[in-house]
């Protein structure tokens, strides 16, 4: 009997046990992850500022290119933020809705950003991955080729970019990216230098798998910790540069805008109306801070070599 | 050592040759020219201008002159201000970024190494936190958020400072520009350094130092500061020259008349030769100082041998 219940307790063990698999280097990741509150109360965050960007909208009874007519009589007076006149955070000098102009503005710089990003991410994985695997003289050249990109002003290629392609939307966060791939494509290649030699690069190749085949299947996967860490990390740099391309007057054009459009006309008049800077400011350093913080939670997670 | 150095900087001669050819030929090629945004124009007036500075000739040809006034270190007249050459422009403003960029760099590197090594040294405690909640939020102020706050705060609120102007860098015009220059690269700085500090703490050879008893200060000053400074040392490289430069959002805040302006509005203008000149100049700096750094990591690091 005794004998009989220790038995199957044994059993039930070995059945337990057996369900236990191991975990994989992304369920690791994600239990690193999922125990940096900053990191998740940042995604939190985040999630809800692009909601807001998103429905923020909807729930105000103005436009983002209407103009309040009363209020643009005494800014400083009925252009305050108020809730009874609708507009929530107040109006700039010419009598736009500042709340709507900053939902408006924040999909824009979120858009950039994230797209900027992925251009840029596409870029560098592939080139950093290719001049690694390839090596010898092209990697020689392609790795020449990034320095000289490297000694150039970045202002030079944007301004270059900006007057080639004209100023639309989509190509402004096109530009961003193809600029802003030359370290992600030092990166990768570092890390492919090291994948290369193992064992299975080398049974793929003895298989008989073409080069092309072995950099996208078994190469950038393995790299796609770094890559995404790095990713994470971009969007913000190209949030602030967007916003710094709008500064010069070379970004989104009006009625549209984005966080540092209104930033930069909000500079201009934070002496008669200083809501007009200080929310699209909150906004885009709360992003930016979210951003960060994302990415260094990411990077513990993915990445734990580096604590 | 000797033959590296000389290697390293004739490595550079091509690549600077790449560089002002691109960015001469992206330049022209890019549609617009510096004159025609200014209305009506005879066109006899406008083949005179065009015939001054060689734009009707064959873009080769404009090519060759420019090569050949840059050997002799002339970088051409400015299209946009019309009596000035751009050497002129640059001896002007170049001092002044200078000037601020030199004062910002300092600023920077001693505070974000000191909180660095200092939130490295009291890993995970309170003052760890703080410092790297600082350089957090140093990193996501970019200078045109920060440049309206400091005058926000400084000259209208406070009125301590003036909001603008340079005064032949007299202090009171210096304090916002470099505030507004550093903050960001001292939020970088601190990070890079704690990082390597931390890893450096843990090192074999600093549990022997300590083992040995040797004092606190011993240890981080004369064992732990070489080794963790290096990968500071390779970002500081490009941050100079990024800060030397000078910049638009600085210059345009403030109203320093430092080289970031001219070069945004020479793009803007087609000012041919303002753009190549600054491009030159930071091609040339860009160049110049990752072969320092190269030459400083062999200084600093016994184990680098060329």
């Amino acid at each position: 009997m005794f004998m009989s219940s220790k038995l199957q307790t044994v059993d039930a063990l070995i059945s337990t046990d057996a369900d236990i698999d191991g975990r994989s280097l992304w369920q690791d990741a994600r239990r690193r992850f999922f125990a940096n509150h900053a990191a998740i109360a940042s995604l939190i965050i985040l999630a809800c500022i692009t909601c807001i960007s998103l429905l923020g909208p909807l729930f105000s009874q103005w436009h983002y290119e209407d103009i309040d007519w009363e209020a643009l009589s005494d800014i400083s007076l009925l252009g305050r933020p108020s809730i009874e006149s609708g507009h929530y955070f107040g109006t700039d000098t010419l009598g736009r809705d500042i709340f709507v102009r900053t939902m408006q503005g924040g999909q824009i710089s979120l858009l950039v950003g994230i797209l900027g990003s992925f251009v840029a991410v596409v870029i560098g994985t592939l080139y950093g991955a290719i001049s690694g695997y390839v090596g010898g003289r092209i990697d020689n050249l392609m790795m020449r080729f990034l320095e000289i990109l490297n000694s150039f002003p970045f202002m030079f290629f944007v301004i270059i970019l900006m007057t080639v392609f004209g100023r639309h939307i989509f190509l402004i966060f096109v530009a961003i990216g193809a600029i802003s791939w030359l370290d992600m494509a030092r990166i990768v290649r570092g890390q492919t230098l090291a994948l290369k030699n193992k064992e299975f690069i080398e049974a793929a190749h003895a298989c008989g798998v073409s080069g092309l085949q072995i950099i996208l299947r078994h190469i950038i996967p393995n790299l796609l910790g770094i890559v995404v860490v790095y990713a994470t990390l971009l969007v913000p740099n190209m949030i602030i540069l967007e916003s710094f391309i709008s500064f010069l007057g070379l970004g989104v054009q009006e009625p549209m805008t984005s966080w540092g459009a209104l930033i930069s006309e909000g500079a201009i008049t934070m002496e008669i109306a200083v809501w007009q800077l200080a929310w699209p400011l909150a906004f885009l350093v709360l992003t930016l801070f979210c951003f960060n913080f994302l990415g260094d939670g990411l990077r513990d997670a993915l990445d734990p070599k580096d604590r | 050592m000797i033959v590296f150095i000389i290697k390293r900087f004739l490595a550079a001669i091509p690549t600077l040759l790449i560089l002002i050819t691109v960015s001469f030929f992206l330049m022209r090629l890019a549609p617009g020219n510096p004159f025609s945004s200014d209305h009506s124009i005879p066109a006899e007036v406008l083949a005179n201008i065009n015939a001054k500075y060689h734009l009707d000739e064959p873009i080769l040809t404009q090519y060759f002159y420019y090569l050949g006034g840059l050997l002799q270190g002339d970088l051409g007249p400015s299209f946009r201000y019309k009596d000035f050459s751009i050497n002129e422009l640059m001896a002007q403003s170049f001092p002044v970024s200078a000037e601020i960029g030199i004062w910002s760099f300092l600023v920077a590197l001693l505070i974000g190494v000191g909180c660095g090594v200092i939130a490295a040294l009291k890993q995970n405690s309170g003052i760890d936190h703080a410092v790297m909640a600082f350089a957090n939020l140093g990193m996501v102020l970019p200078n045109f958020v920060l440049a309206p706050l400091c005058i926000l705060l400084f000259s209208i609120y406070l009125n301590w400072l003036p909001s603008g102007g340079w005064n032949d860098g007299a202090w009171p015009y210096l304090i916002m520009p470099v505030i507004a220059m550093s903050t960001s690269y001292i939020a970088q700085i601190a990070r890079i350094t704690r990082g390597s500090m931390i890893e450096t703490m843990h090192a074999n050879f600093i549990r022997t130092a300590r083992a040995k008893g040797l004092p606190m200060s011993h240890i981080i000053f004369r064992h732990a500061l070489r080794p963790a400074l290096l990968p500071v040392v390779s970002y500081l490289g490009p941050v100079f020259v990024a800060i030397v430069t000078g910049s638009v959002i600085v210059d345009v805040y403030f109203s320093t008349g430092g080289i970031g302006q001219h070069f945004i509005n020479g793009a803007l203008n087609r000012d041919y030769s303002m753009v190549m000149g600054v491009t030159i100049l930071i091609g040339t700096l860009t160049i110049l100082f990752n072969a320092i750094v190269d030459i400083l990591y062999a200084v600093i690091d016994p184990k680098i041998r060329y």
